[in-house]
């Protein structure tokens, strides 16, 4: 199933923070937007998950043009920058929440339920703490609960705002494997925004560089490498120390 | 849309339940014409009242703000045996109906109580009479000035008072020239509350003043009397002193907030 | 809660005086009343105390209380609830002004009250005889006695609270939205239950509050023995005729309720605030 977003525009106020972007990935696919804040790439992200909503222009998912389909009916998981992980509710608790709240019709019992939440559980390697609450977690521990619990809805897209911005450069590394691994074996599409050029490279098939709300040049990372269309970009994805 | 519902409805609650009340307090004032109600605030009694109020809001004022920095210097500053205890203890005039105050204060204090049967052989008498109603007006309003300076010491931390102390200064030095200033908004605060409640208290006095028309009868009290004798311009003329002063109180809160240091949540 | 500063206690002066003269103020003025009470229940033999309780008249009293009081902390949870969200959450024309005019009745004094709701629910008051039509009757009842209680408590309430939704993260809110939940589900599962401590105590203030409210209900009350007479007046009523011992029984009774209303909200308070520790 294609994702498509068609010339999307938004303003806060005067200040014109879209331009006019477009966009379009593949089933299955790692898409990271890059740029430095300012570039509209969270703004973006948002409006994909209809958390915010665009001034002109159309987004479209298996060719179903979604643009006012309301958040809560995209499907879209969303791993937010802070996690925003529920702080009075256990690491079971929260990812079995999308779950939970299904309609009667589509619910699923509470056994399947428990059983998902413990699949979940294991392939974050988080069984035993399944009873803990957010705030006895660490941070690189919430990441992957956040993450657990955007995929327990089995989303058709998967949504992620600098996931890993709030933690040291250790468990970074080590997460982004685990992120990229959930991400294939859920076989779900991916955008993730982020301002670490490291990143994007490590983890996605193709790289949008983002400037002053423009998708500036939108490709496989090898080739924006090699083919920088604008010394902005050759300036962004010169290699330097991760 | 539901944004719309609950501010509506906030807005409706709030306008009938309490600031209709408020207006019908000055209506009720000024109904029988701004004479009448010139005549009714220069009424004898009811200056004897308010000046009995002030004088008694006037005694109990000190005591409140010295017992309250007090309190909440000690409580900011210090870990000691007790601390947990003496925050609760000053948190029980809150829990405790005006009525039962009033009955405490008797019980102990009156005639034929512990206390008060030790003093009365010298003549002292702390019931029925000005005493009676300092002390009451004190119990009622001892949480105020340590609610509002308490937060603002836990905020402002101790370290220039530690540099004050390295530099040679006593404690009267140390608490008029770095202490009284940072605590100045929220003690402010603290008075104009503990005066607005003093001069307000109604049950507690009820009980102890002895209810002797110009002699014990403070402003509520006034207010009582005159409403049940039927004087009802009496009573709201009166009323509308009183409420100026709530109105004021709730202005200078917001000046408070406005200007004042921030604060953080009661601990 | 603020971390308090470590100071080692002989370095900041002060330390001994304001000790001593909290401790000789919380003395005089709160423990020895106390006390007083106390010593005169002591006085008291059970006998003494179930007579005093079990009179009709001290028990309609206190049902007449109680119930007007349960009654009143409901409406004032349910609308203390909105009105803390809506100055918190919300921005519009007046929010400061509604926000100051919400103590209000914590400013005025209750005898203004008093008068001031009496006279606009009496039959010829502005809103008694609008509901007069209707042949409803507000002033000199049950439901006289439960208003004037609202609107003494109404800032508990609604203080108890705004501080509580400030803290809440609208992410959490927004989470909930993306993974599916419609509007009552994300009130009811993501926003209400870390309110919960916070509703309980303004819910448990208000209550306490409007027990022992008293110079603004005897207005409105009507105070007819056996129908429409509170707990605290039957308190004041005894005190004239010199029965000490009855007063005492009914006001240890209240304070009794008050105490252990409180302690039950504080425990209940800590059992789910557990979330908030950070060790397992």
């Amino acid at each position: 199933m294609t994702f498509q977003a068609l010339d999307i525009h938004k303003s806060f106020g005067d200040t014109e923070v879209l331009k006019g972007v477009s966009l379009s990935m593949d089933e299955g696919e790692f898409v990271a937007l890059l740029g430095p804040s300012g570039s509209g790439k969270t703004t973006l992200l948002n409006i994909i998950a209809g958390l915010a909503h665009a001034d002109r222009g159309q987004l479209l998912f298996a060719g179903e043009d979604i643009t006012r389909l309301p958040a809560g009916q995209r499907h879209f998981g969303f791993v937010f920058q802070n996690y925003a992980l529920f702080r009075h509710m256990t690491v079971a608790q929260n990812i079995a929440f999308g779950l939970r709240v299904l309609p009667r019709k589509s619910r699923p019992s509470r056994s399947a339920i428990a059983a998902r939440t413990r699949e979940l559980l294991e392939m974050i390697e988080m069984a035993d703490l399944a009873d803990r609450f957010p705030a006895q977690l660490s941070g690189g521990q919430r990441q992957r609960v956040a993450m657990a619990r955007a995929l327990a809805i089995e989303p058709r897209l998967l949504l992620m705002d600098e996931p890993f911005s709030a933690l040291d450069a250790q468990v970074r590394q080590s997460l982004r494997e685990s992120v990229r691994d959930l991400q294939r074996k859920a076989g779900v599409g991916a955008i993730m925004v982020t301002h670490d050029r490291a990143e994007a490279w490590a983890l996605a098939d193709r790289v949008a560089v983002m400037n002053e709300g423009h998708i500036v040049q939108f490709d496989r990372p090898e080739v924006l490498s090699s083919n920088p269309s604008s010394d902005f970009v050759r300036l962004l994805v010169r290699a330097d120390a991760a | 849309m539901t944004r719309f519902i609950l501010i509506a409805l906030s807005l409706l609650f709030l306008g009938l339940m309490v600031i209709l009340p408020v207006i019908a307090i000055f209506h009720r004032a000024f109904a029988d014409g701004f004479g009448a109600y010139r005549a009714a605030i220069l009424d004898p009694e009811t200056l004897a009242a308010i000046r009995l109020t002030v004088i008694a809001t006037l005694l109990v004022l000190p005591l409140n703000v010295i017992f309250g920095v007090a309190a909440a210097w000690a409580i900011a500053r210090f870990r000691f045996v007790g601390r947990r205890v003496l925050l609760i203890l000053i948190e029980i005039p809150f829990a405790v109906s005006p009525i039962v105050a009033g009955l405490c204060f008797l019980l102990i204090y009156g005639a034929y109580g512990p206390v008060g049967a030790l003093l009365e052989p010298y003549g002292v008498q702390l019931m029925f009479n000005l005493t009676g109603i300092v002390l009451v007006s004190a119990f009622v309003t001892c949480p105020f000035v340590m609610r509002e300076v308490l937060p603002v010491l836990m905020v402002t931390g101790e370290d220039e008072e530690l540099a004050a102390v390295t530099l040679g200064a006593n404690g009267w030095q140390i608490f008029r020239h770095v202490v009284l200033p940072n605590i100045s908004w929220g003690l402010a605060y603290g008075v104009v509350l503990t005066m607005a409640r003093a001069m307000g208290e109604f049950g507690a006095v009820s009980v102890v003043a002895g209810a002797i028309r110009g002699q014990t009868m403070t402003l509520p009290l006034q207010i009582e009397l005159m409403y049940n004798d039927y004087n009802a311009t009496g009573a709201f003329a009166a009323a509308t002193v009183l409420t100026a002063l709530a109105l004021v109180t709730l202005v200078l809160r917001g000046v408070l907030n406005r200007f004042g240091p921030k604060r953080e949540a009661h601990a | 809660m603020t971390a308090i500063p470590r100071s080692t206690p002989r370095v900041l002066p002060g330390l001994s005086l304001g000790l001593g003269i909290s401790i000789l103020f919380v003395t005089l003025i709160v423990l020895l009343p106390i006390s007083g009470l106390l010593w005169q229940l002591a006085q008291l033999t059970p006998a003494d105390y179930v007579r005093v309780m079990s009179s009709e008249r001290v028990l309609t009293a206190l049902r007449v209380t109680l119930t007007a009081a349960a009654a009143a902390t409901l409406i004032n949870g349910v609308f203390g609830l909105m009105l803390a969200w809506v100055l918190t959450r919300y921005r519009f024309a007046g929010r400061g002004l509604i926000d100051a005019l919400v103590d209000l009745p914590f400013a005025l004094p209750t005898a203004v009250a008093g008068i001031a709701l009496v006279s606009l629910y009496d039959r010829s008051g502005w809103l008694g005889s609008i509901l007069d039509k209707f042949g409803l009757q507000v002033a000199y009842t049950w439901w006289g006695i439960m208003i004037a209680m609202i609107f003494t408590s109404i800032p508990f309430a609604v203080r108890a609270i705004q501080p509580a939704i400030e803290e809440l993260d609208p992410d959490e809110e927004a989470a909930a939205l993306t993974l599916g939940a419609n509007g009552v589900q994300r009130f009811l599962r993501v926003v209400l239950r870390p309110l919960m401590p916070s509703i309980l105590t303004g819910v448990g203030l208000s209550f306490v509050r409007s027990m022992g409210e008293f110079g603004a209900v005897i207005f409105i009350a009507g105070n007819l023995p056996y129908k429409t007479e509170i707990a605290s007046l039957l308190i004041l009523i005894r005190l004239d005729e010199f029965d000490y011992p009855a007063a005492a029984a009914i006001a240890g009774t209240l304070l009794l309720l008050s105490v252990i209303l409180l302690v039950a909200i504080n425990l209940a308070q800590t059992r789910m605030q557990r979330y908030l520790r950070t060790e397992g």
